[in-house]
């Protein structure tokens, strides 16, 4: 199988995804190039071909040159796959390319088995095994489901990648640097997480109860900091913080891909939750089968009987 | 202005899922469904932009899906919408993005929407494709996972989120279509006047099959369950349950020691 490695770039920088298309195409045995929209003194560590674009000539965002870029590079390097991050560059890109080469997309991929994709289905509940019909096939890699074993290495040969269109029918005015969060949880050494099923706003004073008579702060996922009921500072997760404390505890929380990306490395893991088979129970240590209604004051008052006794 | 705001109906993610005969998807039977997540966010911005537009918008809302649709769309409608538009297929959650795509493109093809909204993705099987193919489809500009969206004088500028808490800006000229990302807003709850308000709307239904003809380019070899991994699962009387869990925490961790 051949494969085209779509590279990230960004503010003068590769992206770490770059390396899970590499370890990807490692994984599954394919014979990859890699295209790139970045410049020549930033280079990503590659053993192979890196057909590269000039940022500063293209854009950065500029997604109707990027994907007749990658369209060129299809027809030099003639793959049976193309192959992107789902992050916000590839999965704002692969379809568009998809489109551009008639080709299928295969989106949020976890792994390769007897000649199929493997992608998650509701929430992670399912697994689907997925084939194109298409003669090239556009897949875009869920986020850290691939790592390399060791360290990137090599040296890309580059070939210098031009197309005569450069217009763009979006223009990136500016970025916005990421807020410092004015809570540092990837310090803590306990965290106590609140999602969704607190059930509502009033219910945040007794999750912080918990995490205060256990020692520990205060987090969330996202849903709770979008209705405004923890502040963003304290969100867990791909756009919120990755965390590593020695316990984590998950309260009403499923466990969506981007919530454990940001705590799967936590040493141990409690979930409380009324679904047996929501995906949080893939990394909980423990898993609590209760209302947190009920559940956690119970829990607050023998907690606290207990530090009472210590 | 002519808005167009795409939405699906998907199960509720804490269902009993069980798979389907064909081992291709899962079972919609006994299932509670809800409109997607992503897309009560589309919605709503749809309402707002038709609001700041004023009496010369004009809002359709379209989805693509079995008769149980219309509760959502009746949402919608109360939502804001002033019309609704239901392509009806039985196997619509089947079909993969590029199906769908084609068929939203065969009913907006020559309709001259100016600004469509899609959710950026749905949660059941979380492609995020349909909107951007949409728009290509359409030869229209796109932007994707939007977390702030303003328009004036046919300018739409949109942050947009990336990784890491870094956002982006970004603008393009009308007819755009832009795909909404969580927390862009604050959907409204219908309110019983609109709810009435809302019978009285437009309901057009049309079958796919007069929409277009178009051909799967995924096939599906199987669907199944994950091996279970995880840890101990404790249920029962909550008090207990509660000394249970403090005894694993005293002995497995640093906690309460
Ligand atoms: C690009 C992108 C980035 C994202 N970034 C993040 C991120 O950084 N962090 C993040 O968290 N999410 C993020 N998300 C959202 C993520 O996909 C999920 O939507 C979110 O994590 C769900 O939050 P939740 O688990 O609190 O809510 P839900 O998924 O609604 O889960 C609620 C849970 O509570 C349980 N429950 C309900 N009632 C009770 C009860 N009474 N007692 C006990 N349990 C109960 C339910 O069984 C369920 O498992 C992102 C999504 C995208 C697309
Ligand atoms: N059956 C459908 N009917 C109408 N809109 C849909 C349908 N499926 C997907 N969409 C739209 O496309 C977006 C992205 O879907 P997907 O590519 O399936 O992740 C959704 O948030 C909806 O706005």
């Amino acid at each position: 199988m051949k494969a085209l490695l779509v590279g990230e770039y960004r503010d003068g920088k590769i992206l770490p995804s770059t390396y899970e298309l590499v370890a990807f195409a490692q994984k599954i045995g394919a014979e990859a190039a890699m295209v790139m929209i970045g410049d020549t003194r930033t280079v990503p560590k590659f053993q192979g071909q890196l057909l590269l674009a000039d940022a500063a000539t293209y854009g950065e965002y500029n997604p109707d040159a990027h994907k007749k870029l990658v369209q060129e590079a299809v027809l030099r390097k003639n793959p049976d796959i193309v192959v992107l991050a789902h992050s916000s560059y590839g999965w704002d890109l692969a379809p568009r390319i998809a489109n551009l080469l008639g080709a299928a997309q295969i989106s949020e991929v976890i792994d390769y088995a007897d000649g199929a994709f493997v992608v998650p289905v509701c929430n992670a509940k399912m697994r689907r095994n997925l084939k194109a019909k298409t003669a090239v096939t556009v897949v875009t890699l869920q986020a850290g489901a691939f790592g390399l074993a060791m360290e990137p290495e090599g040296t890309p040969d580059i070939e210098p990648l031009d197309i005569p269109d450069r217009v763009s029918s979006v223009e990136l005015v500016s970025y916005e640097a990421a807020q410092k969060a004015a809570v540092d949880l990837s310090r803590a050494d306990i965290i106590v997480s609140a999602g969704r099923g607190i059930g509502k706003k009033e219910n945040v004073a007794m999750i912080s109860e918990l995490s205060e008579a256990i020692g520990g702060q205060l987090g969330a996922s996202r849903p709770v900091v979008d209705s405004d009921w923890i502040d963003h500072s304290r969100q867990v997760g791909t756009t919120g913080q990755t965390v590593s404390p020695k316990l984590y505890i998950a309260c009403g929380i499923s466990g969506a891909i981007q919530h454990l990306a940001g705590m799967k490395k936590s040493e141990f893991i409690v979930a409380i939750n009324t679904d047996r088979d929501a995906p949080i129970s893939e990394v909980a240590d423990v898993m609590v089968l209760a209302d947190i209604k009920e559940f956690v004051p119970i829990l607050i008052e023998k907690l606290k009987a207990v530090r009472r006794s210590l | 202005m002519k808005i167009l705001v795409c939405i699906k109906q998907v199960p509720d993610m804490e269902s009993k899922f069980r798979i389907d005969a064909d081992n291709a998807w899962y079972s919609e039977d006994d299932l509670a469904w809800r409109m997607n997540e992503y897309d009560e966010y589309a919605v709503e911005q749809a309402v707002r932009l038709r609001e700041q537009i004023g009496d010369s918008a004009d809002l359709t809302v379209l989805t693509i899906g079995p008769d149980r649709v219309r509760e959502m769309m009746k949402k919608a409608l109360a939502m804001g919408c002033d019309r609704a538009f239901h392509v009806k297929d039985d196997v619509a959650l089947r079909r993969d993005p590029f199906e769908i795509a084609s068929l939203i493109t065969a009913f907006a093809g020559d309709r001259g929407f100016d600004v469509i909204f899609t959710g950026m993705q749905s949660q059941d099987r979380g492609s995020a494709q349909v909107g951007v193919l949409l728009a290509e489809m359409l030869n229209i500009p796109v932007v994707t996972t939007v977390v702030n969206f303003s328009f004036a004088d046919g300018v739409i500028t949109v942050k947009r989120e990336l990784e890491g808490g870094i956002k982006s800006v970004a603008r393009m000229k009308t007819p755009a279509l832009v795909t909404c990302q969580l927390g862009l807003n604050t959907p409204r709850y219908p309110t019983m006047p609109n709810i009435m308000k809302a019978r009285k709307k437009e309901f057009i239904t049309v079958n796919s099959v007069d929409l277009a003809k178009v051909d799967a380019r995924l096939s599906t070899k199987k669907m199944y369950f994950p091996e279970k991994k995880g840890g101990l699962v404790l249920e029962g009387d909550a008090g207990k349950l509660a000394e249970q869990l403090l005894d694993i925490l005293r002995e497995k961790t640093m906690v309460l020691r």
